[in-house]
């Protein structure tokens, strides 16, 4: 009944799409929809059509429709929407993390059955590993780079000087973060809290954040399968009884989520020395600090460590040979290292490639403003975004996990442990598949 | 007999706009909804398949869902009466002779015209500890540092106090419809027999005003369930689920998860909950009201 139903209205849209499409012709050129979402400040789009317009001038025969989306949320929803209807798009940037959800629903192609000439196996080669890690999925490459970010550490070097600390020596380890955290509070007269040593979001991707934790400790979340947690591993608790500590413990965070949205407005304020947050909000704390600041590396434990994060490129199942060709020199284009220094430069997004941090482009810019490099040079000791088969609740499971540490209504072992539990029978059943 | 057969072909044909609009958009979709929640969730690796009542097993072992329905009702609770007599005091208000009515009148509707997700993000850094305007405020009494949003304990209550200023401003307009249909003569007979203003307003007034109150009683009620567009901007359920609601529940479920057949089993729930509150307000109050 469905069935007839779908038969029924998509073959009432193949005649619609007939009596329009017809003028264009049967020579006409190939047409690529392409969804994309945009997740921090500025003026994205704009940047998004000059590239495509870039594109379209050396390729006469592609037409790119480069179409907003929202948030990565949004993006994914309309993207599979568009694959259920009539007119699917041919690929988009989502979410990294989303891998497991499209190759579930059997929505997207391996690059690797794509390319043919040994320069375009090259290609596949040419971005940084580590933000490889979310597009590969048993040795197939689905997803390449675009819109990627990392954490970094922002911090005041006003109050650093303030404090009595070397503005040029940021913390580099737990115990330097909470001892220098320690003398960068300040009290006014009466005690309340003036100015924190330093906050760590804990709203909206507090599983992000967490990660950082975990991986400077030892551990990672996941396995490259998406099949398996590490929820409970002692090094992963471990971590986040240092984070509950920095608020409990050593006083240097306040108590409570952070709020993710409002962060940078606190550090811009002043209300806080040292901040975590996404490499995306590099330009935004560029133009909107009134005070000397810095950008370094995020602090080790046993090593360092930080997830990547951001929107990849995916090329859908539900497209023709010459289609997938053209989407892939889309992407080539999009990605190749003169574009990727251009869109890095504008949004603070990494550069995905060694070879667009040589273009000269970037080389000017990165002279001018050193601090843009710091993502990159964080790159070799990064993991990852935590991504499984049903991602979207095994990840909720450890953001209210982290929560409810921080908020005091749980210990990080009896959190953790319950996070586990419940993911582990949501993931069972993909350990036996395939 | 030709004739009246015309007649029910005519009406019917009167009928199918409406009528094709209710079916594609109100009740196939709730009908559908009912038949998804006795099916597992569709991928292409596990086709969906009947799995009976196990939806709705899992929804009654599910934490979060009883989290997120006790939640909903702490908030109608919050809200609802809180916004209804706020709501006939400022109609009351703005309905007497007071100099500026038309601005005092349009101040307390101007919440109303305003996006959600607009409001959301003002009161956003309204609650943000310290340099928010409410920790701004509390300073100068010496009271610093609350984070409002982040801790369990107030976080209900912050939307709350946000929600009841962007609604009592609308439920304002009914109440002062209402006010003004009711004639002035009971005004006149009140005060020649010697009634007070208290006296009047809870003998004639209210009782006059009770179509207008189970109106807005029941709008206030259902938009407590549907009303959650904060929440992507406030807290996004946090913390641990301590501002969370059955409806934004259910996007999570659906959008996040991709779940569509435990969206839907919480879909029937959520459809469940409003029609007993609007059958219930029905019967409970119909012989309070008055209709003139």
């Amino acid at each position: 009944m469905k069935h007839a139903v779908t038969r029924i209205i998509s073959s009432m849209a193949a005649v619609l799409g007939l009596l329009f499409a017809a003028p264009a012709g049967a020579a006409g050129p190939i047409e690529l929809n392409m969804y994309y979402p945009i997740a921090v400040g500025g003026p994205l789009t704009k940047l998004v059509d000059e590239l495509v317009a870039g594109f379209e001038k050396e390729n006469p025969g592609i037409k790119v429709n480069a179409i907003y989306a929202g948030n990565y949320d949004d993006a994914r929803i309309k993207a599979l929407a568009a694959l259920k209807s009539g007119k699917p798009a041919q690929l988009s940037v989502l979410f990294s993390i989303d891998i497991y959800e499209l190759i579930e629903q059997d929505a997207i192609v391996a690059f690797d059955d794509i390319v043919k000439t040994p320069e375009e196996k090259a290609w596949l080669k040419s971005f940084y590993p580590s933000l490889m890690a979310n597009g590969t999925f048993k040795g197939k490459v689905y997803g390449i780079p675009f819109q990627r970010s990392t954490i970094v550490m922002y911090y005041n070097k006003d109050a650093f000087k303030e404090a009595g600390l070397d503005p040029n020596k940021p913390p580099s380890n737990w115990t330097e973060l909470a001892e220098m955290g320690k003398k960068l509070v300040k009290h006014d007269a009466a005690g309340n809290v003036q100015r924190w040593g330093v906050m760590v979001p804990s709203t909206g991707y507090a599983y992000w954040m967490f990660q950082a934790f975990a991986m400077q400790n030892g551990q990672v979340l996941m396995n490259a399968n998406g099949d398996k947690t590490y929820y409970d591993n002692p090094a992963v608790v471990q971590s986040l009884q240092y984070w509950y500590d920095l608020s409990h413990k050593y006083g240097v965070m306040p108590k409570g989520t952070i709020e993710w949205g409002t962060l940078r407005a606190d550090f811009l304020d002043g209300k806080t020395a040292i901040m975590w947050h996404t490499t995306g909000n590099l330009t935004a704390v560029k133009d909107g600090a009134k005070f000397d600041f810095g950008v370094s590396m995020l602090p080790a434990s046993k090593r360092r460590g930080s997830p990547t994060g951001g929107g990849n490129f995916y090329i859908f199942k539900k497209t023709t040979p010459e289609e997938r060709v053209a989407a892939m020199k889309l992407i080539r284009y999009l990605t190749a290292p003169e574009q990727a220094a251009k869109w890095s430069i504008g949004t603070g997004y990494l550069a995905t490639s060694p070879a667009a941090y040589e273009t000269k482009t970037m080389k000017d810019y990165v002279a001018g403003f050193p601090y843009a490099i710091v993502a990159r040079d964080q790159l070799p000791f990064s993991t990852a975004e935590l991504s499984t088969f049903q991602t979207g609740r095994v990840r909720k499971l450890l953001d209210d996990a982290i929560q409810s540490v921080l908020t005091d209504k749980a210990t990080p072992q009896a959190a953790l442990k319950a996070a586990q539990d419940q993911a582990d029978p949501l993931l069972r059943r993909y350990r036996s598949a395939k | 007999m030709h004739r009246s057969l015309l007649v029910h072909v005519y009406g019917w044909l009167l009928l199918l706009p409406a009528a094709v609009l209710l079916i594609a958009f109100t009740h196939y979709p709730a009908i559908a909804s009912l038949a998804q929640s006795f099916f597992s969730p569709k991928s292409a690796l596990y086709p969906s398949q009947f799995v009976g009542l196990d939806n709705y097993a899992t929804m009654a072992a599910d934490p979060v869902f009883w989290k997120v329905l006790k939640n909903n009702v702490w908030f109608a609770v919050g809200t609802v009466p809180a916004s209804i007599v706020i709501a006939i005091t400022m109609a009351l208000w703005v309905n007497g002779r007071i100099p500026g009515r038309g601005l005092v009148r349009m101040a307390y509707f101007t919440p109303t015209i305003l996006p959600m997700i607009a409001v959301a993000n003002i009161w956003l850094f309204f609650y943000s500890p310290d340099i928010g305007l409410i920790d701004q405020v509390l300073s100068n009494f010496g009271i610093r540092g609350h984070n409002w949003l982040g801790r369990p304990e107030t976080v209900m209550g912050c939307l709350i106090v946000m929600t009841i200023w962007k609604e009592a401003g609308f439920f304002m307009i009914f109440y002062l419809a209402g006010l003004q249909a009711i004639s002035p003569e009971f005004e006149e007979a009140a005060t020649l027999e010697g009634a007070g203003r208290w006296h009047y307003f809870r003998r004639v007034v209210f009782p006059l005003l009770m179509p207008t109150t189970l109106f807005v009683l029941i709008n206030a009620m259902i938009n407590s369930f549907k009303l959650v567009d904060q929440l992507f901007i406030l807290t996004k359920g946090g913390p641990d689920n301590a501002s969370s609601l059955l409806l934004y529940y259910i996007y999570q479920v659906a959008f996040s998860f991709l779940d569509e057949s435990y969206a839907a089993t919480l879909t029937v729930v959520l459809l469940a909950i409003l029609a007993v509150l609007a059958i219930g307000q029905y019967f409970l109050l119909e012989k309070h009201i008055h209709y003139q």
